[in-house]
């Protein structure tokens, strides 16, 4: 039987642009540009590999998110990616990660699967935790943050490397697994992948097809709420010098002004 | 007083800084009720105490070490039922090691509680404790409460100080018996990471790191003289990680360490905003670049335009003469 992955891809937007806060404190999506988030990438990267050492399998990009998400679909399938799902619901605005990792859940369960790969966080959100959510709610294994991944007959072994030691990791399948920014670089799309990616299949869900009601996400059925955001104060400029030949005594001295030496 | 669950961070009894602030925040809204686990557990008990853990709750078994996260879950959890058994249970603060923010992310889920991840400071208020959090690169600061259940808050390195409080600190069991997937996930083997005898780079005070313009492996020792001088960690870009000249564990920024010391050297460092995510927070901030128009002078409170090769050796020289 073929290797069922389903890959979670987020649609963020652009780090380089001014990201800033919307009106009900939620990210605004409107006037920064969108993208597959580039952590997602990674995880994109590795299902492609472990399709391709594997005896036959098929490659779901799952989002969650408003119509533009779709983008992010779109460039995982040129990629390489074999189909898509794309959940989208008004009633999601809003929704945090308690929300979105239960529709995920629900949607995977209903996709089917044997291995669950994410990236190691969004680079909006940037919480981390949403991998080892999934595999709490899916009651499979989690094996998270893997700098090298593969797939064996049913066994998904990895590294971790931790704040304080490396660990080899080992869980039967389904899993969860996350993948980090070390794990291997993504590849580019070909133009041929980008032509073939507009003819693979995005399949559209909402809230009912998944049995979620609205008041289990959304702003209203979040978990936790954000009360104000400010922008940090620009700081003050600072003193800039050009090194003539005693930069480095203008620094120490810097420095000992301000007691650090 | 209403309790505060403080899970605790230690290598082999050895409790981590981050712990100890964590204390000091859970002292804010009531009274710490640490626990600790694995091997060496009980020996954590008298530095917690010291800073302020009225009761420490201690487990040890092979599962901690031999399965990953999940052990941590269960044993989290019984502490979590035990202590609020008294209803009075304010919140649960977990160190935001990547670890750390994987336990309270489950515990949430189990105990239908909301989580706030990477708090840099807490406080009580009238709805549950109000915690401070960096958003987009650290270019905003939000507040946030957890509304849903007991609030699960994960808290970065270096938000509070560290502060002596002697309280009671009585050792007791906690009674864990783990669940079926507790052991889904194992640990085949474990590579303990060599010491480099600097200080942690999320702990450190001090933060020297290296960029683009170190220019090769060989030349990071420009950067860690300069550390060791200072007694600081030292830190790099990604870009100088992805170039293989040091490792990953010392990158700073987006997708590495996110540091937040008293004084952070940025050396050959453009400060592109993958970067600056992950120090821009740091209270003084200088860097040396030979480029005027980088990005990172916009941060700095000091710069240097120059050869960072002909500067940062000197100001070596110099750290050391002064400090005889």
């Amino acid at each position: 039987m073929s290797l069922r992955i389903v890959v979670c891809v987020k649609y963020v937007p652009d780090a380089t642009g001014d990201r800033h806060f919307a009106d009900d404190l939620t990210v605004d999506r409107d006037d920064v540009d969108g993208l597959l988030s580039e952590l997602d990438e990674y995880a994109v990267e590795q299902a492609l590999q472990i399709a391709e050492e594997a005896d036959g399998a098929e490659i779901t990009v799952l989002t969650v998110g408003p119509e533009d998400a779709k983008d992010a679909l779109r460039k995982a399938l040129s990629m390489g990616a074999d189909k898509a799902v794309h959940v989208e619901d008004d009633d999601l605005h809003g929704t945090d990660v308690m929300g979105t990792s239960l529709v995920l859940a629900k949607a995977i369960e209903k996709t089917g699967y044997d291995v669950v790969l994410c990236g190691m966080a969004s680079t909006d959100g940037v919480m981390g935790v949403l991998p080892a959510i999934l595999a709490e709610r899916l009651g499979v294994p989690q094996v998270t943050l893997l700098s090298e991944v593969s797939v064996e007959e049913g066994t998904v072994k990895g590294r971790r490397d931790g704040d304080t030691a490396s660990e080899w990791l080992e869980a039967a399948l389904p899993a969860v697994v996350s993948v980090t920014d070390q794990s291997g670089e993504a590849r580019y799309p070909s133009f041929k992948g980008i032509m073939a990616a507009k003819k693979k299949p995005v399949e559209s869900l909402d809230l009912s097809d998944l049995g979620i009601e609205a008041e289990e996400v959304g702003l209203e059925g979040a978990w936790s709420a954000v009360d104000s955001a400010a922008e940090r104060p620009a700081r003050t400029a600072g003193t800039i010098v050009k090194d003539e030949g005693e930069g480095g005594k203008q620094l120490a001295e810097y420095l000992a002004g301000q007691k650090f030496i | 007083m209403a309790e505060v669950l403080v899970y605790v961070d230690h290598v082999d009894g050895a409790v981590r800084k981050p712990t100890l602030e964590l204390l000091t925040l859970a002292r804010r809204i009531g009274e710490p009720i640490a626990v600790a686990l694995g091997s060496g557990a009980e020996a954590t008990a008298a530095t917690l105490a010291e800073h302020g853990a009225v009761k420490i709750l201690t487990a040890d078994a092979p599962e901690f070490a031999d399965y990953l996260v999940v052990p941590k879950v269960d044993a989290l959890q019984a502490a979590y039922e035990a202590a609020s058994a008294g209803g009075s249970l304010a919140a649960v603060l977990v160190p935001s090691s990547a670890e750390g923010k994987e336990i309270a992310a489950r515990l949430a889920v189990r105990i239908g509680s909301g989580i706030i991840t990477d708090a840099v400071d807490l406080e009580a208020g009238d709805g549950g404790p109000v915690a401070t959090q960096s958003a987009f690169a650290a270019a905003f600061t939000t507040r946030s409460r957890v509304s849903k259940g007991t609030p699960v808050v994960t808290v970065k390195p270096n938000s509070a100080p560290v502060e002596a409080a002697p309280a009671a600190g009585a050792v007791e069991a906690l009674n864990v018996v783990f669940g079926e997937k507790a052991t889904g996930t194992k640990v085949v083997s474990r590579t303990p990471r060599e010491s480099t005898g600097r200080p942690e780079l999320t702990e450190a005070a001090i933060v020297v790191s290296g960029g683009r313009g170190v220019n090769g492996a060989e030349n990071f020792s420009v950067i860690e003289a300069l550390a060791d001088s200072l007694g600081a960690a030292v830190g790099a870009s990604r870009a100088a990680v992805d170039a293989g000249w040091y490792p990953h564990s010392h990158q700073v920024g987006q997708t590495g360490k996110s540091v937040s010391p008293q004084l952070y050297i940025a050396s050959g460092i453009s400060g592109a905003i993958q970067h600056r995510a992950g120090m821009q927070t740091s209270k003084t901030i200088v860097a040396v670049n030979k480029d005027p128009e980088a990005p990172i002078f916009d941060l700095v409170d000091y710069g240097v335009v120059g050869d960072l090769f002909e500067v940062v050796p000197q100001l070596t020289d110099e750290i050391k003469a002064r400090k005889g």
